[in-house]
């Protein structure tokens, strides 16, 4: 019997084990998949908890619901990753695996420690908090329902982060929030970025940053956090700059999982150095990645890993019959972008092509405009809850194309 | 504008769209540009991050560039103000650090 092993059955992980259950025989292969919590957390629902729009209920189910049942699940730590000899040892469960495929899909997870007095006791979950896990966004949650105002300062610690549009959409939402709660008068609001402008890609930049002055946001550019004096109140950057804020909310750090940089596998983030086109780990050609968890330059997101998982797929199958793998994974990412009131933006774009205005063809829901606001692009956000939890995780066919189109696009 | 700045093209962005087309005279053309006067400091950096770029084919980021440098980030920023990784990588001819996604 041969070993099929997969770390970490979050977003990526869970639709490779489903994937594989299809594609190895069961005579041959055994598939194993491995991560230390039974519960499957619905990440981009994190963003509407603060705003009393989801509870916690709406976000979390159990993984097992998500695994096929000729796939052994293990819950445990992972511990040690020996790539040279192709074994994983666990911790709870005490064990080493050895395998003959590994498939790393151990995620991106935030570490506020890397910045200093950050995670002060005195503030941390008190007037800072992150939303990008469950806790945090719950706690903001109890936090918000009580505030009379302020302000309100948002601030990325460092690039790269998952999900880059979804400080954006917390701005959006605030924004309608304090307005439906008639306080909008009394917040002030604060983006404070260490990037140029409010996205990455410079059109989308330009047309999202309007949207940001039209709701009366304010942007602070080229922000680069030095430290949290949590006395005085202020965020302050490398360059001397300081922001006072009455309740900040952070996007810490974003690191690959620990075991990755305790396994001497990860570069200075934890992330593994990966071909971003064939999906194979740079060193080891029977160890491959899906979702955050490799350096791979394309968005780390949900939508992202759906479209890596063919080109994974293949690879790894095209592997086992030694072939050569094949550079098919574009950096296709699409993102809806909540933009408040009920309305959305949506982005589609790769490696080569930045986010455009267009229209987005999708047969049977479709179309959807890109990069303006509509109220179609909301339902499309919406929905997408639905599509997670029973076509995407379950290896389902998406109606979106794993490699990105010029369809629609205003080039 | 300083004339060598005109034999090479650059990107949108602002990056030197052929990395083998810098020379040691177009960084300092474009470090001027920047408003920064080059130092021995500054050209530790930028080898560093040349040397880098050139193997990995992509501008390395800040971290990489504090970890493989020994220069402390607020240092880093005193020298190319702003955004250093950017900085440094159009000083360098490389393109926008991957960071950025
Ligand atoms: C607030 C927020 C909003 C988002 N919005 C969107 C969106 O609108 N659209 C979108 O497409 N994406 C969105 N995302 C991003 C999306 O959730 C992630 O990109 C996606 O889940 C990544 O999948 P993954 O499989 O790489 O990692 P994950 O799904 O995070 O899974 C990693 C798994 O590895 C396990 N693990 C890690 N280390 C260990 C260890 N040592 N031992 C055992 N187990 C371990 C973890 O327990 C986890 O289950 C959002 C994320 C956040 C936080």
């Amino acid at each position: 019997m041969k070993t099929f092993l997969i770390l970490g059955a979050g977003t990526g992980g869970t639709m490779v084990a489903n994937k594989m259950a299809q594609a190895l025989d069961p005579n041959e292969w055994r598939i194993v998949i491995i991560d230390r919590d039974e519960t499957h957390y619905y990440q981009p629902g994190f963003l509407f908890i603060p705003f009393g729009i989801y509870s916690a209920a709406d976000v979390v189910k159990p993984k097992r619901n998500f695994l096929p049942p000729q796939v052994e699940v293990i819950f445990s730590d992972i511990e040690l990753i020996e790539p040279e000899k192709n074994r994983v040892k666990l911790g709870r469960a005490k064990k080493t695996i050895n395998y003959d495929y590994l498939v790393i899909a151990t995620g991106s997870h935030i570490h506020p420690e890397e910045t200093p007095g950050l995670t002060d006791e005195a503030a941390w979950m008190k007037n800072i908090f992150p939303f990008y896990t469950l806790e945090g966004a719950s706690k903001l949650a109890n936090f918000l329902k009580y505030w009379k105002g302020g302000r309100l300062v948002l601030n990325i610690a460092e690039m790269p982060i998952k999900c880059p549009v979804a400080p954006l959409e917390f701005l959006f939402l605030s924004d309608w929030f304090f307005h439906e709660r008639n306080i909008r008068d009394d917040v002030e609001i604060v983006f404070a970025t260490p990037l140029p402008g409010a996205f990455t890609k410079p059109r989308a930049s330009a047309i999202l940053g309007g949207m940001l002055e039209d709701k009366g946001i304010y942007l602070e550019p080229d922000f680069n956090i030095m430290e949290v004096d949590t006395t005085k109140q202020v965020i302050r950057s490398y360059d001397e700059r300081e922001i006072a804020y009455d309740l900040l909310v952070t996007i810490p750090t974003n690191m690959g999982a620990e075991v990755i940089g305790n396994s001497g596998m990860g570069d200075e983030l934890n992330f593994v150095p990966t071909n971003k086109y064939t999906l194979q780990t740079e060193k080891w050609e029977n160890v491959w990645i899906i979702g955050d968890a490799g350096n791979v330059p394309a968005s780390k997101a949900g939508s992202v890993a759906h479209f890596m998982l063919d080109v994974v797929i293949e690879n790894i199958l095209r592997h086992m019959e030694g072939l050569e793998p094949l550079p098919k994974f574009d950096g296709h990412a699409n993102c809806y972008i909540e933009s408040g009131f009920d309305k959305g933006v949506l982005i589609d774009f790769n490696y080569e092509v930045e986010p455009l205005p267009g229209k987005y063809p999708l047969p049977g829901f479709g179309p959807f405009s890109l990069l303006q606001e509509s109220h179609a692009n909301h339902w499309g956000k919406m929905m997408f809850r639905w599509m997670y939890w029973n076509i995407l995780l379950k290896g389902g066919e998406m109606p979106f194309e794993s490699q990105m189109s010029m369809a629609g696009k205003w080039a | 504008m300083s004339a060598i700045l005109e034999t090479v093209t650059f990107n949108d962005e602002g990056f030197l769209t052929d990395p083998n087309a810098w020379s040691r005279e177009l960084a300092e053309a474009i470090a001027a540009q920047e408003g920064i006067e080059l130092t021995e400091k500054h050209w530790e950096i930028i080898e560093f991050c040349r040397q880098k770029g050139l193997e990995s084919g992509a501008a390395p980021t800040l971290r990489q560039i504090t970890k493989g440098t020994g220069i402390s980030t607020k240092e880093l920023f005193s020298l190319f103000p702003k955004g250093p990784a950017k900085k440094v990588a159009k000083i360098a001819g490389l393109g926008k650090p991957e960071g950025c996604v």
